[in-house]
């Protein structure tokens, strides 16, 4: 079946079985941002925002998001350019391995839009579904309530 | 030189990761990204038995499902018995595995691999092929491994290695120094305590995953996951029958691996799936695979027995741990002697010491590297029976351990009796701040009033808190064993390519590598290129293991930069037509010291390119440690117990280490703080689980679970100042020792919480729960 989406601003069509998941949809087509590290929707590093909310693209088929908006990481920035989030958790040596990256910045993206004005606490709580292995965490929340207080102080 | 100068401009720095930008990005940077669209799926078809022999396969129906290209079992492939350890050659692990065999050892070995033209037709190939198996009675308890009913697991003639086949020991190590027995018996104090280390996994959030294709010369190139791209090259050569020459190893960032990718996994099947084929073929573990076909910690039993004087004074250790190496045994010996070398050289005041050990086979999956390598089981019943001690003793067991603890310019015999399954060498405590760290880490913790304000008098109607503390070590690379090398070429511009054979996996070694190479030429980070691991474009070097990275492989980037800073200075006199003394090397430029002229060294190599005295300034330095210098911990842990459901919450973890200079603090404290949630995540519930004919039950992040972001409370790591003069501008490791502490200082702290002492991990609430029932 044909699905039509627009991912990172450009529109697609792509053709897919009823039975694929986004994911895996998702990177056939050159998303490689998107991680698959569980495929059982327990770790997070799949997240990609669908119509704006955070989703784990390895529990969607892909067919059900036809005619959505979808941001990847891969729209996020540009090499000369960092976006804040990324420029934030560089700063804030946020990342050993990486790998739990581009889920992370995605939830965050959203949880900045949805709720900015959080604690360390209320973010360690909202983004727990986000596992890292190697980070211990602390630096990627210190990042995310940074940035939360940047949105706060600029709005 | 300035490499024994303590003012440094790049090293000690907090410089950004140089694959950070990348990350940030999403760009394809991990073996999984750059799979070929066109590549056939290889997938394993896995043993439903803990222990069986396979009688009958029957491929025709799997190989007449469209797409599916060819299917390999053992008949396939000639046994050539290997370990798929990733160590140093010859390896110290046992030769008890073939690629593909006809036993099965646990749920989920591997009976046969199916390729195919996609993922579809590679599942419904493993679902129809046929395989008939006798089942036999599996071993998996591996307290009974050793008893004469049990059943044996490696019956094979071909095996090489093995220590008692008939009695499934893979390994067997014993040491003593001194009357251990007489001081115990005249010791006025004795402790003697059991402790059981869990059987955790490494849960490196990438999966196990290769790519192999042939290359246009026909040369089999692997792109993986591994952490060991060299000895991966060396051991498929051997089990394919394939020169290395015609074997390339390539590395690309790694979602980490912790030890789990010290092993060949997926490397060797691909491999064999791409010759058979001539195809590109990929291979990639989903988490359930990665979880119970590659590595785990080795659980053990340790036992250890001390002998103390009334004033809390070592006069002897006495240590036993059972390890269970599963299946195989990959890296049996090595982690199993590394409970022990790992561990008493902290106390290395008392008189005699012994340490023994078996290391058993189970009908479970493969135990093998895993971060700590040895220490944390060892720790956990070496720490544990010395805050026995001091409860006996009624003292602060942060006083006992650190009466009895080693100090700078201190020795153990240890070091030289016990190496990497093998003897170790003799070597000093040059840089030791342990005692620093204690003193830091009881101030910074305020452990005397969080000490006196907790405890099951000061408890609440709902809760109760404790603190716990330890000590710990780990090493820097093997001594004598681990070798690396790293090259540096100059460019044109004055940058320089720096071709390392060290395996980042996730830590940032390119980065501090970077740094060492950019401290030593006196150029910005940014002009060092960096390349790491692949097995046709750089040097050698043993890979990310054993905490060698920082000192083994940085000592061979500074070897390398010393040398091409003596070309540099040689290429420059040529050119000034002086004497080499009178050229100065620093920041990026060479110094005529008669004229005063300069030449960046953008010019210097422009010149060296196209203008007088042509040649390529580029040098390869290599290193191999005489010793392997101790980093140190000092761990402080206060819980939060609630009485009535028995749940453990941490409330802060602190460590302070000593890993010498540290040479990007950012990156250091990141390992000391990933390691501490690892092993909290042990303490508190990571354990593989089986049910009673050894399936897994417990295979997948929702029910094993590992730490999230909310539930750990506070974790701090501080460096305390330190300076080894061997090492790369005064550094040690960092990367292990992290995992020791946590586990036990949290046991202790639940005793010092409830006054029961616990020995065995993790602490399930239930179990907590109902060991405050029977104290109430
Ligand atoms: S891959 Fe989707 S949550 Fe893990
Ligand atoms: S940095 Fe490795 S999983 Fe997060």
């Amino acid at each position: 079946m044909e699905i039509r989406v627009n991912v990172n601003g450009v529109e697609k069509r792509w053709n897919v079985e009823p039975s694929e998941l986004l994911v895996d949809v998702l990177r056939d087509n050159g998303y490689k941002s998107v991680k698959k590290g569980c495929g059982s929707a327990d770790c997070g590093t799949c997240t990609v925002l669908v119509d704006g909310r955070a989703v784990l693209s390895c529990s969607v088929f892909a067919a059900s998001v036809s005619g959505k908006t979808i941001e990847t990481l891969e729209g996020l920035g540009t090499d000369q350019q960092l976006h804040p989030i990324q420029q934030a958790f560089l700063d804030a040596a946020a990342f050993q391995c990486g790998f739990c990256a581009p889920g992370l910045i995605m939830a965050t993206k959203e949880l900045l839009e949805k709720e900015p004005a959080l604690t360390e606490d209320q973010i360690r709580h909202e983004l727990s579904g986000n596992l890292c292995r190697c980070s211990g965490y602390e630096n990627q929340v210190k990042a995310i309530s940074g940035l939360m207080d940047k949105k706060r102080e600029g709005a | 030189m300035p490499n024994d100068s303590k003012t440094f401009r790049i090293v000690g720095q907090n410089k950004e990761k140089v694959d950070a930008r990348g990350i940030l990005r999403g760009k394809p940077v991990y073996t999984e990204d750059f799979y070929p669209r066109d590549a056939l799926i290889v997938k394993v078809v896995h043993s439903p038995y803990a222990h069986a022999l396979i009688t009958r396969i029957d491929k025709s129906a799997a190989l007449d499902i469209p797409g599916v290209v060819e299917i390999l079992t053992y008949e396939d492939v000639p046994r050539i018995p290997y370990t798929r350890a990733g160590q140093g050659y010859p390896e110290p692990s046992p030769y008890d595995t073939v690629l593909l065999d006809h036993k099965m050892r646990f749920v989920g070995d591997t009976a046969a691999l199916v390729i195919a033209e996609n993922e579809r037709a590679a599942r419904m190939g493993v679902k129809a092929l046929k395989i008939d198996y006798e089942v036999l009675e599996p071993v998996l308890d591996f307290e009974k491994s050793m008893s004469p009913s049990a059943p044996i697991i490696h019956d094979q003639k071909d095996s090489k290695g093995i220590y008692e086949p008939s009695r499934n020991i893979a390994s067997h190590y014993e040491t003593t120094i001194g009357d251990v027995e007489g001081l115990l018996a005249r010791s006025p104090v004795q402790i003697e305590a059991t402790y059981y280390y869990p059987k955790s996994q490494q849960v490196a959030l990438e999966n196990h995953c290769t790519y192999a294709y042939l290359d246009p010369q026909e040369r089999l190139t692997l792109v993986s996951s591994t952490q060991v791209p060299f000895h991966g090259r060396r051991i498929l050569s051997k089990i394919l029958q394939t020169p290395p020459g015609k074997i390339r190893v390539i590395k690309p960032r790694i979602g980490s691996g912790f030890g789990s990718k010290q092993g060949l996994f997926t490397e060797g099947y691909a491999a064999l799936a791409c010759l058979k084929t001539g195809k590109p073929v990929c291979l990639s573990f989903n988490r359930e695979e990665t979880f119970t076909c590659t590595y785990t910690r080795h659980d053990m039993r340790v036992t250890v027995r001390l002998g103390a004087e009334l004033d809390g004074r070592l006069n002897v250790i006495d240590m036993y741990s059972l390890s269970n190496t599963g299946a195989y045994g990959d890296h049996a010996l090595t982690v199993a002697m590394g409970c022990g070398s790992k561990t008493l050289p902290l106390y290395n005041k008392v008189k005699a010491v012994r340490f023994v050990t078996d290391i058993v086979y189970t009908n479970l999956p493969n135990a093998g590297a895993y971060r700590g390598y040895g220490a944390p089981q060892g720790l956990l019943a070496l720490d544990g029976a010395l805050d026995e001690l001091a409860a006996r003793l009624n003292r602060d067991p942060l006083e006992i351990k650190a009466i009895n603890s080693i100090r700078e310019g201190e020795t153990s015999p240890i070091f030289q009796i016990m190496g990497e399954g093998r003897e170790g060498v003799p070597q000093i405590a040059a840089s030791c701040k342990l005692g620093e760290c204690i003193e830091i880490g009881k101030v910074a913790f305020d452990w005397a009033k969080k000490r006196k304000n907790a405890g099951w008098d000061r408890r609440t109607v709902d809760t109760v808190r404790g603190v716990g503390c330890a000590l710990a070590m780990q090493g820097s690379g093997i001594a004598k064993v681990d070798m690396a090398s790293a090259t540096l070429k100059m460019n044109d511009d004055g940058t320089f390519n720096l071709l390392v054979g060290a395996t980042d996996l996730g830590t940032g070694s390119d980065t501090i590598l970077s740094q060492i190479a950019a401290e030593a030429l006196g150029i910005p980070v940014e002009n060092i290129i960096v390349y790491s691991s692949d097995t046709d474009m750089t040097p050698f070097d043993v890979g990310a293991y054993a905490s060698s990275t920082t000192y083994v492989s940085g000592n061979a980037v500074l070897d390398a930069a010393n040398k091409v800073k003596a070309s540099i200075r040689r290429a420059a006199a040529a050119l000034f037509e002086i004497d080499e003394e009178l050229v100065e090397v620093t920041d990026g430029c060479v110094k005529n010291l008669q004229n005063g002229k300069t030449l960046t060294f953008a010019e210097l190599c422009t010149l060296c390119f196209y203008g007088a005295n042509q040649h390529q300034i580029c040098e390869t330095g290599s290193y191999v440690g005489d010793e392997s210098p101790i980093p140190f911990m000092a761990t402080f842990i206060e819980v939060e117990i609630d009485l009535k459901t028995g749940k453990i919450t941490p409330i802060e973890t602190l460590s302070v280490v000593d890993c010498g200079t540290a040479l990007n603090p950012a990156l250091a404290e990141g390992q000391v703080k990933g390691a501490t949630l690892q092993a909290l995540g042990t303490a508190l519930f990571e354990e593989l689980k089986f049910s009673e004919t050894g399936k897994p039950i417990n295979a997948s992040l929702f029910r094993y679970k590992i730490l999230d972001r909310s539930s750990f409370g506070k974790v701090t790591a501080l460096l305390a100042e330190s300076y080894e003069p061997t090492g790369p501008f005064g550094a040690k490791s960092v990367s292990e020792i992290g995992i020791n502490t946590p586990t036990v200082a949290l046991l202790n702290a639940v005793y010092h919480a409830t006054g029961i002492r616990f020995h065995r991990l993790p602490l399930a609430p239930q179990t907590v729960f109902n060991a405050l029932k029977g104290k109430a």
